[in-house]
C-alpha cells in the first residue's frame, strides 16, 4: 500500500517536472487539429520569431528573478533600443559642434545598442544596490524613463527606413529579422544566447553566485561573494538580452515604432515563471524558460490564428500562468512531503 | 610586538560600538595555538561580536588584531580567509535550494579552464564527508536534510580550505545528536593534531569541561576571566558569568500566596520542533492568583514558545491546560485574550508597538472592542480610558497624541504594559519586559508588576537576567531546551541554582 503511494508519487512528480513540455505538446496537437495549417513551414516560421523574441527577454529574466529580483524595463529597452539603431541608420549621429553627421555601420550600431543595453542594466542594478530601492519600484522607474526617451527621441514618429544607403555604408541591418536558411536571423540568436546562458549558470562560478545570492543572500555575503556585484551583472545581462530584441524587433518590423514593446516584459516574466523559475528565487533553469517561451508563443498565435479576440486572448493567458503557479506550488509541496519520507525511511 | 610562539592571533583592546550600545568594551584575547579555546558568556556577553570581528564579517569600531607577530586587518570574510580563519556560524548559513557539493565549494569552485569542475567537487565532498561519518549523498538538496546533517555540512564547508589555521565554532553542537557530537569532538581532536587553533562557543558547560583547553569569560562585552580548563570547575565559570554587581531589592508580598487559589494549571504540554525534537517537552507548571511566577532560561529553552502556546499561536500543541478549574481548549489569539490572557512580547518595536499610531491608539488597540457604541468608536470613553491608564502605570507624557516613538524605551514599554493591562486580563504575560530600558525605567517596570499582583492580578514573567528575575519572581520555574528542569521557592532562588538549572536540559544527547 505505502510503496504503490510511494511510486504514485514518483509518477506525480515526474509529470509535474516536464509539465511546461507536456503542455507544449498538447497545445500544438490542439491547434493543429482544430487549425489545418498551424503545421505549415510559414505557420512555424512566424511562430519561431515572435517565440525568439520573448525567449530572449525571458532568458535575462531568469538571471534576474533567480536572484529574487525582477526586470520591469525590458519593454520599454526594447523600444528604446529600436529608436536609437533606426535613428543613427536613418539620421545619423549628429554633431553640432562639429557641424557633422555620422553614420556607423551595421557591426558598429549592433555593439554600441549592446553597450547602450547594458548600460540601462547598469544602472538599475546600482539604483537597487547602491540605492537601496526594490527592484519592483527601481525597474518600473526606468521603464517609464526608456519609454519617455524613446518618444522623445523622434517626437513620437516612427523611423520607417532602417535599410540604410550604400553610399554610406550602413546597409545590413535588416539581415537581424530576415530569414537564413528559412530560419528567421533571431532565432539563430536566441539559439546562441540560450546556449550562452546555460553554460553561464550551469557550467561557471557565475551561476552559483547567481543561485547563492538567490537562495540566500545573507550566506551568500558570508560565504565572500559579492552579492551586489552578482545582482549588477544580472541587470545587465538583462539590458544586453533586451538589447537584442530591440533590434531584432526594428529588423524584423522594418521600420522603429517608439511604443515597440510595450508590456513585453510581462510575456518574458509568464515564460520564466511557466519555465518553473520561483519568483521567490533561488531556483530556476535556462532550459525551463525556453520552453516557457515556447508555450507563451504557441498560445498567442495559436489563439490569433484561430480568432480567438484579444480580449478573451488576456483572459486566457492571465488564467494560464495563475495555474502554472499554482502547479509549481504543488510540485514544491510534494518534493518536501516526499524528502521527509525518504528522511523518515533512512533513519 | 605580540610575537608569542604559542598564540595565533592576538586581539589588542577591541571595542565595536553599535548606535546605541557598546558591544565590545576593550576586550584584548590570546588564541592559543592547536588548543580548544571555550569563550563563555551569557546571551549578549559579546561572545560572537568578537568572533564576527576575528572572521571578517565585521570591523572593530577600535583596536588591532595580530597574527604572528604582524598586525592584520580584515576588511571582508575572503580577507580573513586568505589568512587562515574559518568560522561554523551560530545560525546554519547554508543554501537549502542548492546541493551538497555546491554548499561545500561555494566561493570555493574548483574550475577546468573557464568551467566548474563538479567532478572534483563531487570526490571531494564524498571525502570530507566520509572524514565526518555522514555520507550524504552530495547531490542531495541542503534543504531536504535533518538539521544535524545540515550542521555536518557546514562544518564540511571549513574543512576543504587546505591552509585551514583558525577555526571559530559557534554553538556548533546545538542541533547535533550525542553520536553526531561524539564524531565532532573526534575531528576537533584530529584538527587540533593538525596544529590548527579552534574557538568554542556553547552553552552545554559539560561539553566545555570535556573538549577545552582553556576558557575565557566574557560578560557585557567586556572580558571578566581566563583560566586553563585543568584548573576550574563549573562554580568558577559560573560565578564569573553572572557578576556580582547591581543588585534589585527583592519585592516583599502582603498577599498570602500560600492560601492563594491556583489560576492556572498546565499538564504535559508539548510542542514539536519542525525537522525534529521538542520546542517544548512535557511541561508541568502551575500559577496562583496573585502571583508573580517567573520563567528563566537560555536562548531557545523554549520560553517564547510556552507564552506563544498560552496565547493560542501553536494550535498544534498537546497537553491539557487547566484555567480557573476547567479545560480549556487554546483555538486562536483572539479567544485567548476574551478567556482573559495578555501578553506584553519580548520584541518592542516589531511586535508591540505600532509605530505609525500616536501614543493613545497604541494604548487602546487591543481594548478597542469595549469602546464601540453601535457602528462608531466612542472617542470620548476611549481617551478616558487611556487617560486613567496612563496615570496608573506612570507614563511621562506630555499628550497622548504624540507618535509612539517620541518616548523614551522605558515609556513605550510601559504603553504596552499598559495596552494588556486595558484588556482586562486576569493572567498578564510578560516576555522580557526590561529588555532594552534604562535602569531607572527597569525599576518602575518591576514597581508595575508587583503594584498589580497585589492587586490580584497574576503574572508570568520571562526574563534572562538573573538578578531581575529574583528580584521579581515569588517562583521560578526553569525551562532548559524546552524541558522544565526546576522548581524554586523563596530561599531556594540562588544565581547558583538558577544557572546549574537552565543547562540541566543540554545533556549532550539532545535525543535523550
Amino acid at each position: 500500500m505505502k510503496t504503490k503511494k510511494m511510486n504514485s508519487n514518483q509518477m506525480l512528480m515526474t509529470l509535474l517536472k516536464g509539465r511546461t513540455f507536456i503542455v507544449l505538446i498538447l497545445l500544438v496537437i490542439f491547434f493543429s487539429v482544430v487549425k489545418d495549417n498551424f503545421l505549415d513551414p510559414s505557420t512555424m516560421t512566424m511562430i519561431a520569431k515572435h517565440v525568439a523574441l520573448y525567449g530572449i527577454l525571458a532568458l535575462g529574466m531568469t538571471f534576474v528573478i533567480i536572484t529574487g529580483g525582477i526586470d520591469l524595463s525590458v519593454g520599454s529597452v526594447v523600444g528604446l533600443i529600436g529608436m536609437l539603431a533606426g535613428g543613427l541608420i536613418q539620421e545619423g549621429l549628429t554633431l553640432k559642434f562639429a557641424g557633422v553627421t555620422l553614420y556607423f555601420s551595421v557591426p558598429v550600431i549592433v555593439i554600441l545598442m549592446l553597450l547602450f543595453g547594458a548600460l540601462i542594466g547598469l544602472v538599475n542594478g546600482l539604483i537597487i544596490t547602491k540605492l537601496n530601492v526594490a527592484p519592483f519600484i527601481a525597474t518600473l522607474g526606468t521603464m517609464y524613463v526608456c519609454r519617455g526617451l524613446a518618444n522623445l527621441r523622434s517626437g513620437g514618429a516612427t523611423f520607417p527606413d532602417i535599410a540604410g544607403y550604400e553610399g554610406l555604408g550602413n546597409v545590413g541591418f535588416k539581415t537581424l529579422g530576415s530569414n537564413i536558411a528559412s530560419i528567421p536571423a533571431g532565432v539563430y540568436v536566441f539559439a546562441v544566447l540560450a546556449v550562452l546562458a546555460v553554460i553561464l549558470l550551469k557550467k561557471m562560478p557565475f551561476g552559483w553566485h547567481v543561485l547563492g545570492v538567490g537562495g540566500n543572500e545573507k550566506s551568500a555575503r558570508l560565504s565572500g561573494i559579492k552579492a551586489d556585484k552578482i545582482k549588477i551583472l544580472v541587470y545587465i545581462i538583462s539590458g544586453l538580452c533586451a538589447a537584442w530584441v530591440g533590434m531584432i524587433n526594428t529588423a524584423q518590423l522594418s521600420a522603429a515604432h517608439p511604443a515597440s514593446g510595450d508590456g513585453w516584459e510581462m510575456n518574458a516574466i509568464a515564460a520564466t515563471v511557466l519555465g518553473g523559475t520561483s519568483m521567490a528565487g533561488g531556483s530556476g533553469t535556462i532550459l525551463g524558460t525556453v520552453v516557457g517561451a515556447f508555450v507563451i508563443g504557441v498560445i498567442n498565435d495559436g489563439m490569433t490564428m484561430c480568432g480567438v479576440s484579444e480580449f478573451w486572448q488576456k483572459v486566457i493567458r492571465g488564467l494560464v500562468i495563475i495555474l502554472a503557479v499554482v502547479i509549481d506550488q504543488t510540485q514544491r509541496n510534494l518534493q518536501a512531503k516526499m524528502a521527509l519520507q525518504a528522511r523518515n525511511e533512512n533513519k | 610586538m605580540f610575537d608569542k610562539p604559542d598564540v595565533v592571533l592576538h586581539c589588542e583592546k577591541i571595542d565595536k560600538i553599535y548606535p546605541g550600545t557598546k558591544a565590545l568594551d576593550g576586550v584584548s584575547f590570546d588564541l592559543l595555538k592547536g588548543k580548544v579555546n571555550v569563550l563563555i558568556g551569557e546571551n549578549g556577553a559579546g561572545k560572537s561580536t568578537l568572533m564576527k570581528m576575528i572572521a571578517g564579517i565585521e570591523q572593530p569600531s577600535s583596536g588591532k588584531m595580530y597574527m604572528g607577530g604582524e598586525e592584520v586587518y580584515f576588511k571582508d570574510t575572503t580577507a580573513a580567509r586568505e589568512k587562515g580563519i574559518g568560522i561554523i556560524h551560530q545560525e546554519l548559513s547554508l543554501f537549502p535550494n542548492l546541493t551538497v557539493y555546491q554548499n561545500i565549494y561555494m566561493n570555493h569552485e574548483q574550475k577546468k579552464g573557464l568551467f566548474l569542475d563538479d567532478k572534483v567537487h563531487v570526490a571531494g565532498a564524498e571525502k570530507i564527508l566520509k572524514r565526518l561519518e555522514h555520507e550524504i549523498p552530495t547531490d542531495t538538496l541542503v534543504g531536504d536534510l535533518r538539521v544535524g546533517q545540515q550542521q555536518m555540512v557546514e562544518i564540511a564547508r571549513n574543512l576543504i580550505q587546505d591552509d585551514l589555521k583558525v577555526l571559530i565554532m559557534d554553538e556548533p553542537t546545538s542541533s547535533l545528536s550525542a553520536a553526531e557530537v561524539k564524531v565532532l569532538f573526534k575531528i576537533m581532536r584530529e584538527l587540533m593534531a593538525d596544529g590548527i587553533s579552534i574557538v568554542y562557543i556553547s552553552h552545554r558547560l559539560e561539553e566545555i569541561m570535556e573538549i577545552g583547553d582553556h576558557v575565557t569569560v566574557l560578560r557585557d562585552g567586556k572580558y571578566v576571566a581566563d583560566a586553563d580548563v585543568k584548573d576550574i570547575e563549573l562554580s568558577w565559570i559560573v560565578e564569573n558569568m553572572v557578576g556580582k554587581n547591581t543588585q534589585y531589592h527583592r519585592f516583599e508580598r502582603t498577599i498570602d500566596l500560600k492560601k492563594a487559589e491556583k489560576i492556572l494549571e498546565i499538564k504535559g504540554l508539548t510542542l514539536p520542533k519542525k525537522g525534529g525534537g521538542y520546542l517544548l517537552d512535557n511541561v508541568n507548571m502551575h500559577l496562583k492568583k496573585g502571583e508573580v511566577l517567573g520563567i528563566y532560561g537560555l536562548l531557545g529553552a523554549g520560553r517564547s514558545e510556552l507564552f506563544e502556546c498560552l496565547m493560542g499561536m501553536h494550535p498544534e500543541h498537546t497537553g491539557e491546560v487547566i484555567y480557573k478549574g476547567e479545560k480549556l481548549q487554546i483555538k486562536s489569539i483572539s479567544d485567548q485574550i476574551k478567556n482573559g490572557f495578555a501578553i506584553v512580547p519580548e520584541d518592542r518595536q516589531r511586535q508591540g508597538l505600532i509605530q505609525t499610531l500616536d501614543i493613545c491608539k497604541n494604548t487602546s488597540i487591543a481594548s478597542m472592542k469595549k469602546y464601540v457604541k453601535g457602528l462608531f468608536l466612542d472617542t470620548k470613553a476611549e481617551e478616558k480610558a487611556v487617560d486613567a491608564q496612563i496615570q496608573d502605570i506612570h507614563i511621562k507624557v506630555a499628550d497622548k497624541k504624540l507618535p509612539i516613538l517620541s518616548l523614551s524605551g522605558g515609556n513605550q514599554q510601559k504603553v504596552v504594559i499598559g495596552k494588556g493591562i486595558l484588556t482586562d486580563p486576569t493572567i498578564l504575560l510578560l516576555d522580557e519586559p526590561s529588555r532594552g530600558i534604562d535602569i531607572g525605567a527597569k525599576t518602575e517596570v518591576f514597581e508595575i508588576i508587583h503594584d498589580y499582583a497585589e492587586r490580584g492580578l497574576s503574572i508570568i514573567v520571562i526574563s534572562s537576567e538573573l538578578k531581575e528575575i529574583m528580584a521579581i519572581a515569588d517562583r521560578i520555574y526553569i525551562l532548559s531546551n524546552g524541558k522544565c528542569t526546576g522548581e524554586l521557592n523563596d530561599d531556594e532562588i540562588t544565581e547558583d541554582a538558577l544557572v546549574r538549572a537552565s543547562y540541566a536540559g543540554l545533556g549532550t544527547g539532545a535525543h535523550s
